[in-house]
């Protein structure tokens, strides 16, 4: 036990310092990546905004109206491999807490080629949009809507990079603390996008289905 | 897709053409002169000593939170010369521009500005001051001291800390290239719509601004993200909530605002961009677009930061008051409340910026109130301060000066924005020269803490404190000329004088506006005595030498490490046993109670990536300003390959054995062995006197 008592004003006094206080990293980089969320949450929350301000007929410009474009079915399909892929990176975390590397790639991999197919569902929807004529460029409501789709769809990106990366991470350094923390952190990225895909759902494509 | 441009493109140099290279303006052409000039000499200077090898090794790839800290408030120096210069300009066009018989020089009709000019020149000065002065000497200021005052080694982030550093530096570097290549923004520093669209403002100068406002509102993103893990995740033990220096309280605050609004300005500011780049609609007059969700989205940052500027600010104060008044801060849990109560009702008061925009009455009344409102934390605050001084034993060193003064500004500033606050009222002064009057009290109030924060901590940084003479001439002048100024502006903001008139059709307001001048060349000759102040204080460092605690009568933990202080802050980390821990150890003769047991240190290592990411920032920023494609296209590929590589890094730490913490410990004690020039920022030369620890 260092510490403590030897250090001490005269050998009686309070406890001055305290040699070897240690910080949790991992916890430390973790807490940094919730402030981050909350960040990007604020730029969802000022796009979201702006949708609901340029979303109605006026902003239109006697252009499509979100009831053309915003299909809440063809969203679902969309839903359904986005949260796949969630749920198979959920089967990394498992596989991480078992300590079973092999696991951890093949739950990521799994999770990789799913977020490509929604990838790919959410390209064919927009160029069939772009293909009709519904382009961002058509309205100010068009503009909103397709800043949102691409903004959500540029996190699906950055997320599917960042676990080509993890893929070589776990390859090269095995489960170190700094893969951890980053596989940890990589997690709650990828249920936030899925969550902000919630309120797309919900605020954009649903109400597609009543405007 | 992209919008298609008027004029020359080509595809090697985008929009960039010799014609663009202002070399017509003797104006910018002084400017670039003048520029050059100051180049040679630093570039000669630093090659005569010999500076090269520490100014890259020990600075520009440093993460050590207090160099990076001093390189935020050298660049908010430099920004806030620029910014002051821009004043200049300004106040001089004013005065030399009355009345249709006023002649006119350099290709102006009146005056020696044009009106395209003069319009550059005020969007400039406020860009600048805001995001390019105040926020770097407020997140410098904040870098430094956070880490100290709540007993840690360094930042929870320091790569993320000189990253967010170096995008701060390209948004600066962006706007001073304006200045050489191209022109700037005409339409406001908080931007005009739809006058910021492609069809009114065809050239670069928007996208300037656009940009570099980017590149600085993610660095400051980035860096609130680090000052708030820093301070719930790294407190040394026993710095409790209720332990925590009001500092780093106001910190908190303002962090908690940074992270909260910047990305909304973010957003504003990038669907701009799309509307620039890419033809959308957002905030074109016609075609579904909106011009109100531009002002509502860009105020909703713009009000915020002006309080992520000014609680530091407060903050800054609330330390130097108790130190001078020999006394704790009088209600520190008010302070708290009242800091975070100011953050909160940030985010409730933007409209106050365009009553006049025809919002329904009630919603004009609800802002009316919310800001009015902000004035019940603040007036606590200033009684706080006031009860601190009520029978404290008061010395008026200089920081205390500057901070008092702040506090009559303060007040002159609040009350006139309470004036404003009445949404009647605001229908009478609404873009008169008398809000700008108001914000520039405040603004000012913001100066004043920040020259009394330097004053005050610069013997904690640099281990010597700064002369005192010079310093009370630059702040007396420096006083006068803000009186001198702002007291006929808001008279003129009465008579009904609207802001940036680069014309002036009444020649009775001609006296009132040269007084201006009277008041703006007083202010360049206080900044003379600031300069005589820091060479004075350089030469002299040796007598102003001081010890841990530089003025005798300091609280707070920063005080108890060495002045300079150690690259890894405290040898030990302390164990926090008050509010003021200093005075608690003073208290009971425990100034001297060094460690007994050392340990080992580790520290990240320094790294030029950061430096990297900015440079590519810039260079991202300036290719997308001209639309040079294949640029913006590599530029981004190399950011993110430099993300991933620095991922695959290791070995970013090192670790100093506990016996050589020990050994600097006792030289620096004995006094005898100068520190290494690396371990401190900006070098010691001269051993340590005084007292002790």
């Amino acid at each position: 036990m260092k510490g403590a008592a030897g250090e001490t004003a005269g050998g009686l006094g309070p406890v001055m310092w305290r040699p070897n206080h240690g910080y949790d990293d991992v916890s430390t980089k973790t807490l940094g990546f919730w402030l981050y969320m909350l960040s990007d949450a604020m730029m969802f929350t000022a796009l979201f905004a702006a949708y609901a301000v340029l979303g109605h007929a006026m902003n239109a410009a006697g252009g499509p109206l979100p009831g053309t474009v915003a299909h809440p079915t063809h969203a679902f399909t969309e839903t359904l491999w986005l949260f796949s892929s969630v749920l198979a990176y959920g089967g990394a975390m498992i596989a991480l807490k078992k300590g079973n590397r092999v696991g951890v790639m093949a739950g990521i991999a799994v999770a990789l080629l799913v977020a490509l197919g929604f990838l790919g569902s959410d390209l064919h929807e927009v160029t069939r949009l772009f293909a009709a004529g519904a382009t961002p460029e058509r309205s100010g409501y068009l503009s909103a809507f397709f800043a949102l789709v691409f903004y959500h769809g540029l996190h699906v990106i950055v997320g599917v990079a960042w676990m080509l990366v993890m893929l070589g991470q776990v390859a090269v350094f095995g489960l170190s603390e700094a893969v951890v923390y980053r596989l940890l952190n990589l997690r709650l990225f990828w249920h936030f996008q899925a969550v902000m895909w919630v309120f797309m759902f919900t605020f954009v494509y649903l109400r597609g289905a009543i405007i | 897709m992209l919008v298609h441009i008027d004029g020359p493109w080509s595809p090697l140099l985008g929009r960039l053409a010799l014609t663009e290279i202002p070399y017509k303006n003797p104006i910018l052409v002084g400017t670039f002169l003048f520029a050059v000039v100051l180049a040679v000499v630093l570039v000669g200077l630093t090659t005569y000593f010999g500076f090269w090898r520490t100014l890259w090794r020990d600075w520009l790839t440093s993460v050590d939170h207090k160099k990076i800290g001093i390189m935020y408030i050298l660049i908010g120096l430099v920004m806030l010369f620029r910014g002051f210069i821009d004043a200049v300009m300004m106040r001089t066009q004013q005065a030399m521009a009355v009345g249709p018989h006023s002649a006119g020089y350099l290709d102006a009709v009146h005056g020696y500005l044009t009106p395209y000019h003069f319009d550059q020149i005020y969007t400039a000065h406020g860009t600048i001051m805001i995001l390019f002065a105040a926020t770097p000497l407020l997140v410098g200021i904040m870098n430094i001291l956070v880490p100290l005052q709540i007993g840690a080694r360094d930042m929870a982030y320091p790569y993320l800390n000189a990253v967010s550093l170096w995008l701060t530096a390209a948004g600066a570097a962006l706007v001073m290239a304006s200045l050489f290549i191209g022109d700037f923004a005409h339409a406001g520093w908080f931007g005009i719509v739809p006058v910021m669209e492609l069809p009114y403002s065809p050239g670069v100068g928007v996208d300037y601004w656009m940009w570099a406002f980017q590149l600085s509102s993610i660095g400051t993103t980035l860096g609130g993200i680090n000052l708030l893990a820093t301070i719930v995740k790294m407190r040394a033990p026993g710095m409790t909530w209720g332990r925590l220096p009001i500092f780093t309280w106001a910190s908190l605050s303002a962090n908690l605002i940074s992270l909260t609004t910047f990305p909304v300005v973010t957003v504003a500011l990038a669907l701009l961009a799309l509307d620039r780049y890419l033809g959308t609609h957002f905030y074109t007059a016609g075609l579904g677009g909106n011009l109100m969700l531009y002002n509502d989205l860009f105020w909703i940052w713009g009000h915020p930061e002006v309080y992520f500027v000014i609680l530091p600010a407060f903050g800054m104060i609330s330390e130097i008051i108790p130190t001078f008044a020999e006394k704790p801060l009088f209600g520190y849990m008010g302070m708290v409340v009242a800091s975070l109560g100011i953050a909160g009702v940030s985010w409730g008061v933007w409209l106050h910026h365009f009553f006049t925009m025809a919002a329904a009455p009630a919603v004009n009344a609800f802002f009316s109130i919310t800001t009015m409102a902000v004035g019940i934390p603040t007036g606590v605050k200033v009684f706080n301060w006031a009860f601190t001084m009520f029978r404290g034993r008061l010395r008026f060193d200089l920081p205390m000066m500057w901070a008092s003064a702040a506090l009559f500004f303060l007040l002159v500033g609040g009350l006139t924005g309470m004036m404003n606050a009445f949404a009647t009222n605001d229908y009478m002064v609404h873009n008169s020269v008398f809000v700008v009057a108001h914000f520039h009290m405040m603004l000012l109030l913001i100066v004043y803490a920040i020259f009394g924060g330097v004053n005050y901590w610069f013997p904690k940084v640099f281990g010597f404190r700064l002369e005192q003479r010079f310093g009370r001439m630059f702040f007396w002048l420096f006083t006068a000329g803000t009186a001198v100024v702002f007291v006929p502006m808001f008279t003129l903001g009465f008579m009904g004088m609207t802001r940036r008139l680069d014309y002036v059709a009444f020649p009775q307001w001609q006296p009132l506006l040269d007084i201006e001048v009277v008041g703006i060349v007083i202010y360049v000759l206080s900044a003379a005595f600031l300069v005589a102040q820091l060479y004075v204080s350089l030469r002299d460092r040796a007598q102003n030498r001081v010890g841990a605690d530089a003025w005798g009568t300091s609280r707070s933990l920063e005080w108890i490490t060495h002045s300079p202080v150690p690259f890894y802050n405290f040898a030990v980390t302390p164990e926090v046993h008050a509010r003021d821990e200093r005075s608690w150890r003073h208290e009971r003769g425990l100034d001297d109670a060094a460690p007994v047991v050392y340990e080992d240190i580790h520290m990240p290592c320094k790294t030029a990536i950061p430096l990297g990411l900015g440079a590519l920032g810039f260079g991202l920023a300036f290719a997308l300003v001209w639309r040079i494609w294949w640029l913006a296209l590599l530029c981004s590929g190399a950011i993110v390959a430099l993300i991933v590589i620095r991922a695959f890094m290791t070995g970013t730490s090192y670790t100093i054995p506990a016996r050589d913490v020990e050994k600097m410990e006792h030289d620096r004690k004995r006094g005898a062995a100068k520190p290494a020039r690396a371990q401190v920022p900006g070098g010691s030369p001269a051993p340590v006197l005084g007292g002790g620890t």
